[in-house]
């Protein structure tokens, strides 16, 4: 773990900062499986934001499905909103190659056009494949490309990074 | 028959050919999966449909009619995004005397992805798997009287949509047991998913012999068959079996194994009513029934369209 890089709800304090300025009554917050969606609710809850949420899962969006197959837990998308029109600010927990995000952006245009769409992250870290950044980064720091780093959630832990070398 | 044809060396599915010998994980997956494919068919969706199988050849080849089984399939095929041709076999090349191997090959000639075969023979699917090419994927879509895979799958998920899980189930297949190839399907299915008691319900006449040794309890009466049960699964009476010397008359049948509302009593006050389609009304299952509060009928059919594209998605990754 980089020693450096804050806990996760030290960022979520930082990144519910930036955001609470551009948050209106057409926001709609939506978080991508499952790092962007623990964001989410995180950030509701410190902002006390009553606006409609939904949940993306990328699965059958990806660009790798014909090298490695279909993700083995895929879970349901579930946008209880009408997206025509409406200001998305899209959660995830590392933004890397962009990969994810612009499968996130394909899944959320078939139910609809919004008025915009931006992006939140806790951590950039660099290393983008595709012309994708983020709006909101609570930290950008670059990591080795052999370097993995997710967000997970325990009940002894909370939220906490948990990073892996690549094999 | 070998259930290995169905996995690859490293234990996935490669075909679908039964669920005869398919282990729980991969049952479960193939539920799991269709899971996430219900929303995609959402009213709030735009676009009902998804990028997965862009670019891919899917072929329904049906030897023997069903029009909504194709149509499922075909459904499921367009909303993964994959190109779908339908062949009706029975009125083409097959009547000028081609070998099912040849049209296979044939079709495969043409950049074939997937084939899924219906066909009145048994194994028809089996003997199509050995012979394509290592990248094409096959699934049965009902051989014979041996195996339907996929209406076995949509009725897995049915049960566990409505009921939660599978170990504390006590499920009661009534009818034509002999003659279906849904009932095999979901036998196998119901005791690989751990569901600790089925039945069969049924006339001596229209069971196999060998029934038992599927894992089943077997009953001839109705009313004892379907007492306190969780789910009952009715069977499709084919008309023309009735000519034989099985069943008196449909009459006949009906009083003493269609489903009414009276009998639909003996079974758990929340029991539900499937049916595999197409239902014979009045023969064995009552209108009153198969339109009522206990029925999932028309839910199966929905949910066998997301098992289908979980099935072919999987497939298609492995």
């Amino acid at each position: 773990m980089p020693a450096n890089l804050p806990s996760p709800d030290t960022l979520i304090d930082a990144l519910a900062e930036q955001i609470a300025p551009h948050i209106r009554p057409d926001c709609a917050l939506v978080g991508i499986h499952t790092g962007g969606v623990w964001i989410m609710d995180a950030l509701a809850e410190r902002l006390k934001l009553d606006i409609p949420r939904a949940v993306l899962d990328i699965a059958f969006y990806r660009d790798d499905f014909s090298r490695i197959g279909l993700h083995p837990e895929s879970k349901p998308s579930h946008i209880p909103f009408e997206v025509e029109d409406r200001r998305i600010l899209l959660l995830d927990d590392v933004l890397y190659t962009g990969r994810t995000i612009r499968a996130a952006m394909n899944l959320l245009f078939d139910y609809g056009r919004p008025a915009a769409v931006r992006l939140a992250v806790l951590v950039d870290r660099g290393g983008r494949e595709l012309p994708i950044c983020a709006d909101f980064a609570a930290v950008r720091m670059a990591l080795p490309a052999d370097a993995h780093i997710s967000l997970e959630k325990s009940e002894a832990e909370g939220l906490h990074f948990v990073m892996k070398r690549k094999a | 028959m070998s259930a290995n044809l169905q996995l690859t060396d490293d234990g996935r599915l490669r075909h679908l050919l039964t669920l005869e010998g398919l282990p729980a994980r991969i049952l479960t997956q193939i539920l799991d999966t269709a899971a996430s494919f219900v929303p995609v068919s959402a009213q709030e969706r735009d676009v009902k449909k998804v990028p997965l199988l862009r670019g891919k050849a899917i072929f329904n080849i049906f030897f023997e009619n069903s029009t909504r089984t194709r149509t499922t399939f075909e459904i499921a095929a367009k909303r993964l995004s994959a190109d779908v041709v339908n062949l009706n076999i029975n009125a083409s090349s097959q009547s000028k005397g081609e070998t099912l191997l040849d049209t296979v090959a044939n079709l495969s000639a043409m950049q074939a992805d997937m084939f899924i075969v219906r066909h009145a023979a048994a194994g028809a699917g089996h003997l199509i798997a050995r012979h394509v090419a290592p990248h094409i994927h096959v699934i049965n879509a009902g051989d014979g009287r041996c195996s339907h895979p996929t209406q076995g799958l949509l009725d897995m998920f049915t049960l566990r949509h409505y009921k939660g899980a599978f170990h504390n189930l006590r499920v009661a297949i009534v009818g034509d047991v002999l003659h279906s190839r849904v009932a095999r399907s979901q036998i196998h299915a119901l005791t690989t998913l751990g569901c600790p008691e089925v039945r069969v319900v049924a006339p001596k006449t229209l069971l196999p012999r060998d029934v038992e040794n599927l894992g089943v309890h077997v009953f001839h009466k109705m009313s004892e068959g379907i007492k306190d049960v969780d789910a009952v699964l009715m069977l499709r009476l084919q008309n023309e079996r009735m000519r034989g010397s099985r069943l008196p008359s449909a009459g006949e049948y009906y009083k003493h194994w269609g489903l009414t509302p009276d009998k639909l009593k003996l079974a758990k006050p929340d029991a539900i009513v499937m049916h595999p389609g197409p239902m014979n009304r009045g023969v064995e299952i009552d209108s009153a029934v198969a339109d009522g509060m206990q029925s999932v009928i028309l839910s199966q059919v929905t949910f066998g369209i997301a098992v289908r594209m979980a099935v072919m998605s999987i497939l298609a990754g492995n």
